[in-house]
């Protein structure tokens, strides 16, 4: 992750996902397409970063779109910060992030990824051949914390 | 030709996703095997298997007959003129990298290299390099608006007497069709070793390397229905002789002392190495089965499968076709407006619709186009119209999701 520029600690505190809510939204889906709905519509409500933040350092590998990832460690809990020029690949960040958002290292640490996608109903998201970056960008969710 | 009794030979099309039947419209990326050429490498592994060219035993002369045979198979089915002409490669990418590293001798400081904007990367790169190691000069052939090759700044480059010209037959993320005959013999007059990459248009266009009249020609088998792992470089026999092979070591060589090794005649020569015999005997397949296609039959049909994805594509409305020709080989390449290509994707392969969605290791031509990249719909010879009409129905849904 970026050396470079940091977006302020408040940015990162502004983020608030509800997993649970999350996760009750798609109980509720009947089809893959009211699941992708519902996670495009997640990607809506992660904020938009700043051109100044699309930089390489901070971009995903693995990703065919761009994608973008900043952490930031504040009072002992993790926060992230992340951004897609692809809709649903950024709907499909917001389904981690929201997972992870302010949660603790040993939180973070045994985190079951996979199961979470499975519930989810997206199994095969998180596959490291898919080129969505879910999987390099879950590695450095669990490297960073 | 029976359409059904051709598709059935194709046992990977024969399966659902998720609910949904496969759709392939990924053959520009690798196309689908018929079961012929597992059986026949199935075959050679279960009754034939030992190594080639060391026939002391039976097994061994009958996989070097087998291996060699498909040699004479090749030379018939691209018009070489000799057999020695026809190396075995890993691919169309390897092949290149034979050619380009071979020519190393023979480029000097300054010399030019003139290279299709529409090339692959694996028509791009090792010219990279060899310049890199010579001094030589790369340009790009530049496009006109409708994504051909522009013809005037061709022959204003070739003003400058390149040393090489490197060019794609169909370019792999377009299908755009390049008129290459004309193209080489503007080239050759200029004085140019003349490359076509040849990978895209294989399994579409009846190939003759003689009416081409280039240098070299490659291509891969994986994308004309037979295994991955075998390609083919053909060279004109004076000017392939005089390639330094690219890999060095057993089977290419006639003695080797420590003092000093004497390399062997072609084609031995560029083929270093234990080859992929079972690939071999596959390819071998693969142009049987396309030999006893009604080839005019199928090239007709295909084109016009072209056609009508063109057409429905347009019908369908918000969607940009980048270098839709009605003489197109094998793909169309498009973006829904303004959605990312990825998103298309995703959204197609719920759907059981496999197509392919990026740069298509074509980044100069994506640069060229201002492109974050496309996504491109390819057929072959087992695409119906059906696979298209579900492909236009999962892009219609697509749509509504997206726009």
């Amino acid at each position: 992750m970026s050396q470079a520029a940091q977006p302020a600690t408040e940015d990162f505190l502004a983020l608030k996902l509800d997993s649970s809510e999350i996760l009750q939204s798609f109980e509720n889906t009947n089809n893959w397409q009211e699941r992708y709905r519902q996670i495009m519509l997640l990607g809506k409500t992660l904020p938009k970063l700043g051109e100044e933040f699309r930089i390489e350092q901070a971009q995903v590998r693995g990703c065919e779109s761009n994608a973008w990832l900043y952490h930031s460690e504040i009072e002992g809990k993790h926060y992230y910060l992340a951004d897609s020029d692809a809709r649903i690949v950024k709907g499909l960040v917001a389904l981690l992030l929201a997972a992870c958002q302010g949660q603790s290292s040993e939180d973070i640490a045994n985190f079951d990824i996979e199961g979470y996608f499975d519930q989810l109903g997206l199994t095969g998201q998180l596959s490291p051949s898919r080129t969505n970056g879910l999987f390099a960008l879950a590695k450095a969710i669990k490297a960073s914390a | 030709m029976d359409f059904t009794q051709l598709r059935a030979q194709f046992p990977t099309l024969e399966q659902t996703l998720e609910g949904y039947p496969l759709c392939y419209l990924d053959t520009a990326a690798t196309s689908q095997k018929p079961k012929r050429v597992l059986d026949a490498m199935v075959q050679y592994y279960e009754k034939d298997n030992a190594n080639v060219h060391r026939a002391a035993h039976q097994l061994s002369s009958r996989a070097t007959s087998q291996y060699e045979a498909v040699r004479d198979t090749l030379s018939c089915f691209i018009n070489a003129q000799r057999r020695e002409e026809i190396i075995f490669t890993h691919g169309t990418t390897e092949a290149i990298n034979m050619v380009a590293y071979g020519l190393s001798a023979q480029i000097k400081k300054g010399d030019l290299i003139l290279i299709d904007t529409a090339a692959h990367h694996a028509n791009i790169v090792p010219w990279q390099k060899l310049a890199q190691r010579t001094g030589a000069i790369i340009k790009p052939i530049p496009l006109t608006a409708d994504c051909r090759l522009d013809e005037t700044a061709y022959d204003a480059l070739l003003q400058d007497k390149p040393a090489i010209v490197a060019l794609s037959h169909v370019s792999n993320a377009l299908g755009t069709l390049n008129p290459v005959c004309s193209l080489i013999a503007r080239a050759k007059q200029a004085g140019a070793f003349t490359l076509v990459d040849g990978a895209q248009a294989i399994a579409h266009l009846a190939v003759d390397v003689r009416s081409i009249d280039c240098d070299f020609y490659v291509f891969s088998a994986h994308k004309m229905y037979g295994p991955t792992g075998i390609g083919v470089l053909y060279g004109r026999y004076d000017i392939l002789d005089t390639l330094i092979p690219l890999m060095t070591g057993g089977e290419m060589i006639k003695t080797v002392s420590f003092e000093a090794t004497e390399f062997n005649i072609l084609p031995n020569r560029l083929e270093a190495g234990t080859p992929p015999i079972a690939e071999v005997i596959g390819l071998g397949e693969a142009i049987a089965f396309i030999d006893e296609l009604p080839r005019a039959e199928t090239c007709r049909r295909e084109n016009e499968l072209i056609c009508y994805l063109q057409s429905q594509l347009e019908l369908l409305g918000d969607i940009t076709l980048y270098g839709a020709h009605k003489d197109n080989v094998g793909a169309v390449a498009f973006n829904l407006a303004g959605e990312h290509h990825q998103d298309v994707g995703i959204l197609l392969d719920q759907q059981g619709i496999a197509v392919r969605c990026g740069h298509h290791c074509a980044m100069p031509l994506m640069q060229s186009l201002q492109l974050k990249g496309c996504c491109r719909a390819s057929v072959g010879v087992y695409t119906s119209k059906d696979d298209i009409d579900r492909f236009i129905t999962a892009l219609t849904s697509v749509k509504e999701m997206l726009l």
